[in-house]
């Protein structure tokens, strides 16, 4: 009965407490959309807790702004995304695969390895990296944003550790006996299994890279080739001579809608994918 | 086995740290020889530039793209104004079209985190390797770090003559202060401008009513004379529950733009700190404790300064140049118009400016020639440019006649004619002397003693952490003076 | 034995499989990686747009880094990743075994599921902007607070370095407790439901179950948001540098690690900047070994358990 009543009580505490963040994270965009909806007069005035009457304003002004190509910087930030969160979970994961499921000299040092690059921070390499690439003809372009992330050691590991309490090793030999092949048996044995693990790490991938600045700034030239984050701050570098923050307000919160339709598309997936793997084991 | 498989890794990864090693190194070996063959070639352009010049058949040689880099669209929209042979403009800005087929190239990369001068840093190392048509051939420079292109030792930043450009007579009508500082030690002009700064005080006129009992500016002005006087002003307006100022920043300029020496003396390594600044330190404590300043203003720049140009804010006074009015108080009031006007300021100072640079090794001397010519030293244009954008322009006949005529009143000001207390100012404005850490100095000296001001350290901790500051921000920086 | 002799076999399989991530890391941060090493031990900088050096000068930037308010720097870090971390791990362990929990019968799971996850969206630097506006001495924070009666003046939580750190902490824990509760929550979901069955006729409560069964079980990912939020505490730099505008004010007290190295970055002081990166990579390998060992070795019914049950499964 007391147990019932505890058990009751802390579903009531657990509920108000989901309310309260909740409330926290819809907030912040709450806050956006209503200062996109004002003018930029208005906003230097102060905070407004209600809509204004320049949505439209502010939207035409973001979409007729040849200067600032939003739809080509949204479509560049997806490309980059995209191909960034689909090429690291694959080869994330076939690396933590090949590091889990087969024994060879040098397995040890390898996972070492990896363990220690991933302290690394990218502001540390930036320079040279900039160097680099820009001796192999790849500056102002998207790919030194894509093929880098082959080797993200942290969604490695995140795998690994996936993969050791979720794949029994008997499971690959079966299908070894079974005669499939190595590369048969990682695509359709071993990647459906890790479903969960990839597409939570393909939303953390994809959203890190859209939101990244620090990379994109020193790499990309021209303006077609930019991403979102670029043009925002180039929009907001703007200077004094014609800021809107109405206008920046906009363009974050249109930068904001496609990385939201991902998620909300992934994040199904992903319960999904849990609750699968969950039966299935 | 196993050990042995070991050491050949460990002798690859030796290995490739040794490659990278000599690559690096023979990277910087080239680093030092294309200086040379810069400097070299230097020579090279400065003879073919005034052989194009000579010859003025335009064009022939020049190359198809010129590369032009900014940190904002302000001097795309002033040379798309005054420069004719534009045909057209891409829509996204980034590309014009020359009648002659050429194209101006627009790189622009936003100030934010240094991001603009990296890039053309960069861009103007390599210079001497790019193509042709990947070479910088006219960039922005403002006033704050106009002294690091311009200096004669790394010349990137082409002379005038070398060019063609007479800056004697093709200049004449240029103020002498924005000459000298464009020009290197040797006194040779190597960037133009077309905005002089000089700086007004801009009050609102309803406060001065209120307050003084008139809002005329000339006996407004009495009151804002010097800074003695203006103290006393600072106090009546204070009795009425009016702030002079919205914040220490806002006056920083008039001190610091009358400093007697530079931060750093050329080829020095020790930043002196000059006198006037300590007394902006000092004067700044004194009006905060007295509360002249809104304690609301903490910076320039942000939401609560902004907001302290609305109607519904208690200061009474702002410090700016033409384009501080134009660019930041006009969008920011929300009242009716007329409501500002304009009187001298106490100490004339000079804010801001962006120069034309030409980059060594252009190859299109000749249209960098026109575009400079037309945007500096066009007097016509200089007018449009005064008319268009209400800027205070480089010419020195032009904005006299504008101090002179009704052309120039103003609506946002009452119908006040502004450009006799832009030349007031200007005309006692005593240019200091700059040097290239200024861009530095300024902006972290405010931001060190801006903690004290605020009352959350003491003065000497905000001295050493500037000089901590100033020391990461200029390795070669070995010592700071204080006065 | 015998199963070890079929691995060997197979051994070419690891080496093809894992040379795609190889070769992309040896170009892409190896190179850059020994270009950094080596600068750390140059003098080498710019001044205006003059290269000084590269000049071999040995240890001489890793002294005066020691010399300098670097360790200053490294507390301020701490401090923030704290702020921010421990009601991010404590909210997200809480949540993810509430969200797991079938008797907690928490209504619109979806929704929250969702919604806590949203803030990671936003760009750090619109973030920062929000919270500009939100928390400024004319934002509605201090009017709000100013009309409850709870101050009577308004607080400027800029400048001070309790407000500062503050804003920042809770800016980090809003952005990431999300992410943290989702990882959490899926390698909870991995834990095979016969064992919870098994718990509850053994008559396990709640809280037992949390801290025998799923905190054991989840051993290897919680090893992962640790390290991986000890490097990311360790690289905090968006939020505090938008924040403060790059000078960590006041008095450097929200100024962070890579904040410093930032600085030097700059100045394109390579020589220095090199030698921070050094140390900082040094400090966190120790970190994440030492973390890496408590969590992996340490508890042997930890993985193993997990990996005995997997397997029993897999079997079946």
């Amino acid at each position: 009965m007391s147990s019932k009543s505890f058990n009751r009580l802390r579903t009531v505490f657990a509920h108000v407490l989901l309310i309260f963040l909740s409330f926290l994270c819809l907030f912040f965009f709450y806050i956006l959309i209503i200062n996109a909806t004002h003018s930029h007069a208005e906003l230097q005035r102060g905070f407004y807790a209600l809509p204004g009457t320049s949505f439209l304003k502010n939207f035409n002004s973001v979409a007729n702004n040849g200067e600032f190509p939003m739809i080509r910087g949204i479509l560049n930030s997806l490309i980059v995304s995209g191909c960034s969160a689909a090429i690291c979970i694959y080869f994330s994961a076939l690396t933590a695969y090949g590091l889990y499921a087969y024994d060879f000299k040098l397995k040890k040092i390898a996972f070492t390895f990896i363990m220690m690059i991933l302290v690394m921070p990218t502001q540390v390499t930036a320079m040279g990296f900039l160097r680099l690439i820009t001796k192999m003809g790849m500056y102002d372009s998207l790919l030194p944003l894509i093929i880098p992330s082959i080797a993200s050691p942290a969604v490695f590991y995140f795998m690994y550790s996936y993969l050791e309490s979720s794949l029994p090793l008997s499971l690959v030999e079966a299908a070894r006996i079974d005669g499939a092949k190595e590369f048969r048996t990682f695509n359709q044995i071993v990647l459906p299994i890790m479903k969960p693990a990839m597409a939570v790490q393909a939303i953390f991938t994809f959203v890190g890279s859209w939101n990244n600045y620090f990379v994109p700034a020193l790499v990309i030239q021209s303006k077609d080739k930019m991403t979102v984050p670029i043009l925002i701050a180039l929009l907001r570098g703007a200077d004094y001579m014609n800021r809107d923050m109405g206008k920046i307000y906009m363009m974050i919160l249109l930068a904001i809608v496609p990385i939201i339709l991902v998620y909300l598309l992934l994040s199904k997936y992903i319960i999904a994918g849990v609750t699968l793997g969950g039966v299935k084991g | 086995m196993k050990k042995k498989l070991v050491s050949v890794l460990l002798a690859a990864t030796v290995m490739t740290g040794t490659l990278v090693g000599c690559g690096g190194g023979s990277d910087a070996g080239d680093a030092a020889q294309s200086t040379d063959t810069q400097a070299a070639s230097d020579a090279g352009s400065e003879d073919a530039g005034s052989v194009d010049a000579g010859s003025d058949a335009a064009g022939g040689d020049e190359g198809k793209v010129i590369n032009i880099y900014s940190f904002n669209d302000e001097l795309r929209t002033r040379i798309t104004a005054v420069y004719s042979a534009i045909e057209n403009t891409s829509d996204d800005g980034t590309v014009s079209t020359l009648n002659d087929g050429t194209e101006i190239h627009w790189v622009i990369n936003p100030n934010q985190d240094g991001v603009y001068q990296d890039k053309l840093d960069e861009a103007l190392l390599n210079q001497a390797d790019a193509a042709a048509d990947d070479k910088v051939d006219l960039f922005a420079a403002e006033l704050d770090y106009i002294v690091k292109y311009t200096d004669a030792n790394v010349d990137v930043a082409m002379p005038l003559s070398d060019l063609g450009i007479n800056p004697d007579a093709d200049l004449a009508e240029q103020f002498a202060f924005t000459k000298t500082v464009a020009s290197d030690v040797n006194g040779v002009q190597r960037a133009s401008t077309w905005q002089a700064c000089p700086g007004v005080l801009v009050y609102r006129r309803d406060i001065a009513k209120e307050v003084f009992g008139t809002d005329d500016p000339v006996e407004i002005g009495k009151k804002t004379a010097d800074w003695a006087t203006m103290k006393t002003t600072a106090e009546e307006l204070k009795a009425k529950g009016y702030y002079a100022f919205s914040c220490y920043a806002d006056t920083f300029r008039t001190y610091a733009n009358n400093i007697a020496g530079p931060w750093v003396e050329a080829g020095s390594t020790t930043i002196k700190v000059d006198q006037k600044i300590i007394d902006w330190v000092n004067d700044s404590k004194e009006w905060m404790d007295a509360g002249y300043f809104d304690p609301t203003v903490t910076g320039q720049w942000n939401a609560d300064w902004f907001t302290a140009m609305s109607s519904s804010s208690k200061v009474f006074a702002f410090l700016f140049p033409a384009w501080g009015i134009d660019t930041q108080m006009v969008p920011n009031w929300d009242g009716e118009e007329g409501a500002w006007a304009v009187t001298n300021a106490p100490l004339p100072y000079n804010w801001g400016g962006t120069y034309l640079v030409a980059a060594t090794g252009t190859d299109n001397p000749t249209h960098v020639k026109e575009i400079i010519m037309a945007l500096t030293g066009n007097q016509d244009n200089l007018t449009k440019v005064a008319k268009e954008y209400t800027e205070f322009t480089n010419a020195q006949t032009v904005m006299d006649a504008a101090a002179n005529g009704t052309e120039f009143n103003s609506a946002f000001l009452g119908g006040q004619n502004p450009y006799g207390y832009f030349a007031d100012s200007l005309s006692s404005i005593k240019m200091a002397p700059l040097s290239s850490y200024d861009q530095g100095c300024v902006e972290l000296i405010q931001n060190a003693f801006g903690d004290y001001l605020q009352g959350q350290i003491d003065y000497d901790t905000a001295k050493a952490n500037f000089e901590t500051a100033i020391k990461e921000r200029y390795p070669e920086i070995l010592e700071i003076q204080w006065p | 034995m015998q199963k070890k002799r079929k691995l060997v076999n197979y051994a070419k399989w690891g080496y093809i499989f894992i040379l795609p991530f190889f070769v992309s890391f040896f170009i892409f941060s190896l190179i850059p990686l020994v270009d950094t090493i080596r600068y750390s031990f140059y003098e080498y900088y710019r001044s205006g747009i003059k290269e000084i050096g590269p000049n071999f000068i040995g240890m001489a930037n890793y002294a005066s880094l020691i010399q300098s308010d670097m360790l200053k720097y490294a507390g301020n870090t701490l401090i923030l990743w704290l702020i921010g971390f421990i009601p991010q791990i404590v909210i997200a362990l809480t949540l993810a075994s509430w969200f797991v929990d079938v008797r907690m019968r928490i209504r619109c799971q979806q929704f929250f599921k969702v919604v806590i996850y949203l803030p990671n969206l936003i760009m750090a630097s619109a973030f920062a902007m929000l919270f500009f506006t939100l928390f400024s001495k004319t934002g509605p924070v201090n009017s709000i607070l100013m009309s409850l009666g709870v101050i009577s003046e308004v607080i400027d939580f800029m400048r001070t370095a309790f407000g500062v750190r503050t804003l920042a902490g809770s800016m980090n824990f809003l952005m990431w407790f999300g992410n943290t509760t989702i990882m959490l929550m899926a390698a909870i979901m991995g834990i095979s439901p016969d064992i919870f069955e098994a718990s509850e006729i053994d008559g396990c409560n709640s809280t037992q179950r949390f801290f025998r069964i799923t905190l054991p079980l989840i051993r290897p990912i919680l090893a992962y948001t640790l390290i991986t939020s000890i490097i990311g505490g360790l690289q905090m730099f968006d939020v505090p540098q938008i924040l403060t505008n790059g000078q960590g004010n006041p008095d450097r007290t929200s100024m962070t690690l890579i904040m410093f190295l930032n600085s030097h970055l700059r100045s394109k002081n390579y020589g220095m900047a090199g030698a921070l990166s050094v140390y900082l990579f040094i400090v966190s390998g120790i970190l994440c070994f030492i973390v890496y060992k408590i969590t992996n070795d340490d508890d042997p019914d930890g993985s193993k358990a997990a990996a005995k049950a997997k397997k029993k499964r897999g079997e079946r």
